[in-house]
């Protein structure tokens, strides 16, 4: 389960009024409505443009400037491996060869099941028990190979399939 | 009577199971029929050591640690409630841990003995002195505080926060904004995190003062989304001092107004520098301004604006309660006071370590790391986070202070220190320094945007020993011109780590 919600365009605007009078509102109307329905629709920088007052070309560029926002519906769980200096000296490098492996995909891509989105990530600020991965909105220190498929396989019912 | 039982609610503590070593320990105790208070404490910071569960006995707190979920019932039947000392996780008086006991905390005096949301708890342990000190002084006189502190700024800069507030308080306006940067982008720090998860009024207090002492009502915290425990503790600690009064329209029965937000970034390092983050925070791609004119004079929505790190603005209600002089007793030459170092990667005893300026990095990674974890011997520290340069052994008994760093082409940055070992490939450290130039760069400029991306493609052949001699000369040029013409320290200061490696660890570019 994702636990996101299917966007409607009334739903992307219930978020954008409750958040457009705040000065600078763009940032977090994207952060509501990615965390609402997992990611930004297409659709919505037109509405997001015309609430605003800017245009959709200015909406798109903020979007695309951040690695945070996705504009494809992840799957069902988000895995970010860390791939910064302090989790590379506890060997991140291999981590991260292993997860492409494991989940059989590259980073920003979902596998086959839609289950997992894999995603890289500077820095979870837990640099003292590298490496570090984050599922969801949980960190996880001291990941080794073998604690990350442990990590994966409580996520996923059906065992993935290993290239 | 029960007994007190902490287990740290931190990100680090998490990450290695606090969670489920708390939810073992009540279970435990409830079928043995033993009364314990559970406390979720915020981290003392030693890390290698998380979870670590203490308990209260009369002589002081005791610490176990690292727990595992698993060790829970033998730590029981060894006698945990009762104060016992006989299991091996048994780390003695917490306070005698030398890694805590050798540390001068000011600003992490409470980190990890309360309870981080608990205002009593924050009051108890001296809270919001400063803040009420502050409010009977005119806001030139909270200024000259911080300046007689000598207080540099902790996010990388090191500018004397003192005079960047004056800046503020002398540039006359209707509307004025008080801007923490908690964008803690740098790998190998987590001290900013760990003020917003285990003592958040601190920097709540610190912000109100901050906002005073220059005349603005709103202050905005602009915290990385890579943190969802900060966040999540930290709009907790927001809501419930404005319920007891410590924000909002009536301060203290003061009449003066500060109110603050968080905002979330949005996974760009670059939003760490402060103009790019001011443009983050308007809404817009975080393009870095060209300075002039300073944030002080035109910033958010171009109104006068102070931007501090969360570890500049944590250090103030300290200086508002004991005094500018008593911080400025700390520290050495021009830097006062105390600096968190965070040391991180390969590190046997890794974790905050407070100390005034001065220390050598030696003795932070071999008296308080206890050297490498994997015990393989040290090769090379990253300090300074990823554009800081990579230091060789015989840069080890530098002290820690900013004119000593720049003296040799380093930076003390944040205060991170990342430590490889011997397994480590300086070459590919050193592309991977131009790879996230290249993923980070606000793309502004072209040195910074275009230079880097050579930069990957120069090392690559150097590592595949095409054209050794030539490519390494161009590396040095490419470097040059980064150095020279990028608009901010991104493209400015990715050479040094590339350069520090090609010098000290010229071996690695020729295997
Ligand atoms: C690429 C880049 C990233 C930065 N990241 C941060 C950061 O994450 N946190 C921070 O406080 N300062 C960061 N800085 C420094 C800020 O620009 C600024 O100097 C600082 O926020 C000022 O606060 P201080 O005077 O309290 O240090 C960064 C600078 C650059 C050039
Ligand atoms: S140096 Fe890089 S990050 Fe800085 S302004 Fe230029 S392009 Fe942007
Ligand atoms: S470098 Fe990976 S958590 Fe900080």
């Amino acid at each position: 389960m994702s636990g996101f919600s299917e966007w409607t365009p009334q739903l992307i605007q219930d978020e954008i009024d409750a958040l457009k009078h705040k000065p600078g509102a763009l940032l977090p109307i994207l952060h509501a409505i990615q965390n609402r329905f997992g990611y930004i629709p297409s659709e919505a920088v037109a509405i997001i443009a015309e609430s605003l007052q800017q245009t959709r070309a200015e909406v798109h560029g903020v979007i695309s400037f951040y690695h945070h926002f996705r504009t494809s519906a992840p799957g069902s769980h988000t895995v970010q491996i860390c791939r910064a200096e302090a989790c590379q000296s506890m060997g991140a490098r291999s981590l991260e060869a292993h997860a492409k492996e494991k989940l059989g995909v590259d980073y920003h891509q979902t596998t086959s099941d839609r289950e997992i989105t894999l995603e890289a990530v500077y820095c979870l600020g837990n640099c003292s028990c590298a490496p570090s991965v984050r599922i969801g909105d949980r960190i996880h220190g001291r990941v080794t190979p073998e604690k990350f498929d442990k990590l994966v396989d409580t996520l996923t019912t059906r065992a993935l399939e290993v290239k | 009577m029960s007994t007190k039982i902490f287990v740290p609610c931190d990100t680090t503590a998490l990450a290695m199971g606090a969670d489920e070593v708390a939810a073992r320990i009540e279970a435990t105790a409830s079928a043995r029929g033993a009364e314990i208070e559970l406390v979720r404490n915020g981290s003392r910071g030693l890390f290698w050591l998380e979870p670590m569960v203490e308990v209260e006995t009369p002589a002081g707190r005791i610490a176990f640690g690292p727990v595992e979920e698993d060790d829970v019932e033998a730590l029981f039947d060894a006698g945990l409630l009762d104060g016992e000392t006989g299991h091996p996780l048994c780390q003695g008086l917490t306070e005698e841990i030398p890694f805590l006991k050798k540390q001068q905390r000011l600003t992490f005096a409470r980190a990890g003995i309360t309870d981080p949301l608990s205002i009593d708890d924050y009051r108890a342990h001296d809270g919001f002195k400063g803040l009420e000190n502050a409010l009977k002084l005119d806001a030139q006189a909270i200024v000259d505080e911080v300046k007689a502190s000598g207080l540099r700024g902790r996010g990388g800069a090191a500018f004397p926060t003192g005079i960047k507030w004056q800046t503020v308080l002398d540039a006359p306006a209707e509307q004025k904004y008080i801007v923490c940067n908690a964008d803690e982008g740098d790998s190998g720090t987590f001290a900013d995190r760990l003020v917003m998860e285990c003592d958040p009024y601190m920097l709540i207090e610190g912000m109100t003062i901050a906002g005073l002492a220059v005349g603005a009502t709103q202050g905005y915290i602009y915290l990385r989304s890579e943190y969802p425990v900060a966040h999540r503790i930290f709009d907790e600690a927001i809501a419930r001092a404005e319920a007891a009064g410590y924000l909002g329209d009536d301060i203290l029965g003061s009449g003066k107004r500060f109110d603050l937000e968080v905002r979330l970034g949005a996974g760009a390092y670059i939003c760490g520098e402060e103009t790019s983050l001011l443009e983050s925070l308007e809404g817009k791609r975080g393009l870095v301004r060209a300075k002039p004119p300073l944030p002080a004079i035109v910033g958010l929505f171009g109104k006068p604006t102070v931007v501090n790190n969360v570890l500049s603005l944590a250090a103030v209600p300290f200086i508002l309660d004991k005094g500018g002089q008593a911080y400025a007793d700390y520290g050495m030459g021009r830097s006062r006071g105390t600096l968190p170092m965070q040391l991180a990667g390969n590190v046997k005893r890794g974790g905050l370590i407070e100390l005034a300026f001065g220390a050598s990095l030696r003795e932070l990674m071999e008296d308080f790391g206890g050297g490498t974890f994997s015990d393989r011997p040290l090769r090379a520290v990253q300090v300074g986070g990823p554009l800081g340069a990579y230091l060789p052994e015989s840069q080890w008994d530098l002290p820690l202070d900013y004119e000593s760093f720049a003296a040799v082409g380093a930076v003390l940055g944040h205060g991170g220190v990342v430590m490889f070992d011997d397994t480590v490939d300086m070459a590919e450290q050193a592309r991977f320094s131009m790879e996230f130039c290249t993923v980070e760069s606000c793309g502004k400029c072209t040195p910074c945007r275009i230079g880097s991306t050579r930069g990957v493609e120069v090392i690559d052949r150097i590592r595949a020993g095409e054209n050794r001699e030539a490519n390494l000369e161009l590396l040095t040029d490419l470097c040059e011109t980064m150095l020279d013409g990028s608009l901010c320290a991104m493209g400015g200061m990715t050479p040094f780590p590339v350069q520090s490696a090609m010098k000290h660890f010229s071996d690695d570019f020729k295997r």
